[in-house]
């Protein structure tokens, strides 16, 4: 079976990947100033600081925008596929997939939880579905 | 303080090879015809051109067109970057080494088999870990891997917010489909485009459906750029340039600016138009005609608003049913079909359109078109262009 596109593991995105594979969704921090930034850098462009460390997010946000994809269709990937642009509770912004909906059920403005995906072949990412009633 | 490029230079010839979806020859062979075309457009010797500029992206360096060709000896020679953002950048390099007297002559081009080579979109992956392989890296994973996916996620918001619709979208589509009818070297030559097939049409990344994408294309185009004295005495009534910037502001990535506070409106082009009009000396309603750059519908509706052509989320009043966009309307746009209808050649068959409508020979020519604004691509790092008719103002 064919798996998605990883991504390239750098410096200055590598660890990102390695706490979603922990099961845990992160924001990058600047450990000067602690201004939340994402997606990752390896300076600050408030004060320049080269030194940072990162928080685990609550996992609460509302949909800035999204699409939902049908052409092309790529091997690894499940189609029609939704693409969420999430602004998570810390203020931060992230592109996302978005599970457990429909398209007519996906709206500007509407909560969202995060969740770890993990594909056949074990790898992680964060998504998000809609915010659970009991939890909205 | 605006610069000092206003008027220096002129666009003194242009050149296209036919644009097909297979084209059976070479990038270099495309990229060769196109120049020499240009060349001889102009009406000078390949031996005075002194400069080259090409897309970072064209597979084709500017010395082995010069080879090709047999251009003259070269003192300037560049590639820009950022994709489409690149089409009027080439024609600000070409400015600035004109104005500077760096060159005297200098030819412009972009050559691709859009369509029967390397496509759009079909992924970035590699072994080697740049920023720039990071970047795509957090879209990719995801599955969002195409130009169409990266412009759905910023006209999806700016449609809710000003209640623009897939009508709206299509009034635009259908406008360049129907100036496509009247060129023969457009792909949408003999094929009108109605609002039923446009709504029929499948999607590809909601809210774009099939037809608001360009098309893709191989082929060539090319210009020959000269200072604004020496075009005068050349074979074409000349394309003076009044204003050409780049423009990339805070905050900008390539194709995902997502992360700005603003998600309605093109910061990228806001800040082209801002530096375009100064330098130039003028504003919309000096405007007789424009090529805003179109790989997407939404990306017109919203440039629009970004040039001042009407206030912020009031384009798809502005369009009125894409009459305002035809011969006749307030802002005929893109009159040979443009990227969805004509060919996409990353941009720069737009601004060959845009030299043709200041010299009056456009297959859908608007009636007294002093000033033609032409815009790079949406969303990357841009470029802005002003061209008038020599002895205007």
């Amino acid at each position: 079976m064919p798996s998605r596109i990883k991504p390239p593991m750098g410096e200055d995105n590598g660890w990102w990947w390695e706490q979603a594979a922990r099961d845990k969704l992160v924001i990058q921090r600047c450990a000067s100033c602690e201004v939340l930034r994402h997606p990752p850098r390896p300076m600050c462009d408030g004060c320049r600081s080269l030194e940072w460390d990162f928080v685990e997010a609550c996992g609460r946000g509302s949909l800035a925008s999204f699409t939902v994809l049908h052409h092309p269709q790529v091997p690894g990937y499940e189609y029609p596929l939704a693409i969420g642009l999430v602004d998570l509770e810390e203020g931060t912004r992230i592109v996302t997939q978005l599970v457990d909906c429909e398209r007519d059920d996906i709206t500007i403005g509407m909560p969202l939880e995060a969740l770890i995906h993990r594909d056949d072949d074990g790898f992680k990412l964060p998504v998000f579905r809609p915010a659970r009633e009991s939890e909205a | 303080m605006p610069s000092t490029l206003r008027n220096q230079a002129a666009i003194a010839g242009i050149g296209q090879t036919p644009y097909s979806k297979k084209s059976g020859v070479s990038e270099l062979s495309l990229a060769c015809q196109a120049v020499s075309a240009a060349i001889d457009d102009a009406g000078v010797r390949p031996d005075e051109v002194d400069g080259v500029v090409t897309y970072l992206l064209d597979s084709t360096d500017e010395v082995e067109v010069a080879r090709a060709v047999g251009l003259g000896d070269l003192s300037f020679f560049s590639q820009v970057n950022y994709g489409g953002g690149a089409a009027i950048g080439l024609v600000h390099e070409a400015a600035m080494a004109v104005a500077s007297g760096v060159a005297r002559n200098v030819v412009v081009y972009r050559g691709m088999n859009g369509r029967s080579g390397q496509r759009m979109g079909a992924g970035v992956s590699g072994n080697i870990i740049t920023s720039d392989v990071i970047h795509w890296s957090w879209y990719i994973t995801y599955g969002m891997m195409t130009p169409a996916s990266w412009v759905a996620m910023i006209a999806q918001r700016y449609m809710q917010e000003y209640g623009a619709t897939s009508e709206h979208l299509a009034h635009i589509a259908i406008a360049q489909r129907n100036h496509a009818l009247n060129n023969p070297n457009a792909a949408g030559y003999g094929k009108p485009l109605s609002m039923d097939d446009y709504m029929a049409s499948r999607l590809v990344a909601d809210p774009l459906r099939l037809y608001d994408c360009c098309q893709e294309t191989d082929g060539g185009c090319a210009m020959l750029i000269t200072s604004a004295e020496r075009a005068k005495d050349l074979r074409h009534p000349p394309a003076e340039i009044r204003g050409v910037v780049q423009a990339s502001p805070r905050g900008q990535e390539q194709m995902t600016s997502f992360y700005r506070e603003e998600l309605t409106s093109l910061p990228e082009m806001e800040l082209a138009a801002k530096l375009v009009y100064e330098q130039s000396g003028l504003g919309p309603d000096d405007i007789d005609a424009a090529c805003l750059y179109d790989a997407f519908t939404p990306e017109v509706l919203m440039q629009l608003e970004s040039f001042g052509f009407c206030g912020k989320g009031e384009a798809k009043d502005f369009i009125d049913g894409g009459k305002a966009l035809t011969v006749g309307g307030r802002l005929p746009n893109n009159t040979h079909g443009g990227l969805l209808s004509e060919a996409y050649l990353h941009g720069l068959n737009n601004v060959v359109e845009g030299v043709r409508l200041i010299r009056g020979s456009s297959c859908n020519q608007p009636e007294g078109v002093e000033h033609v604004l032409m815009s790079a691509a949406v969303g990357v790092p841009t470029s802005a262009l002003i061209l008038g008719k020599a002895g205007g103002p």
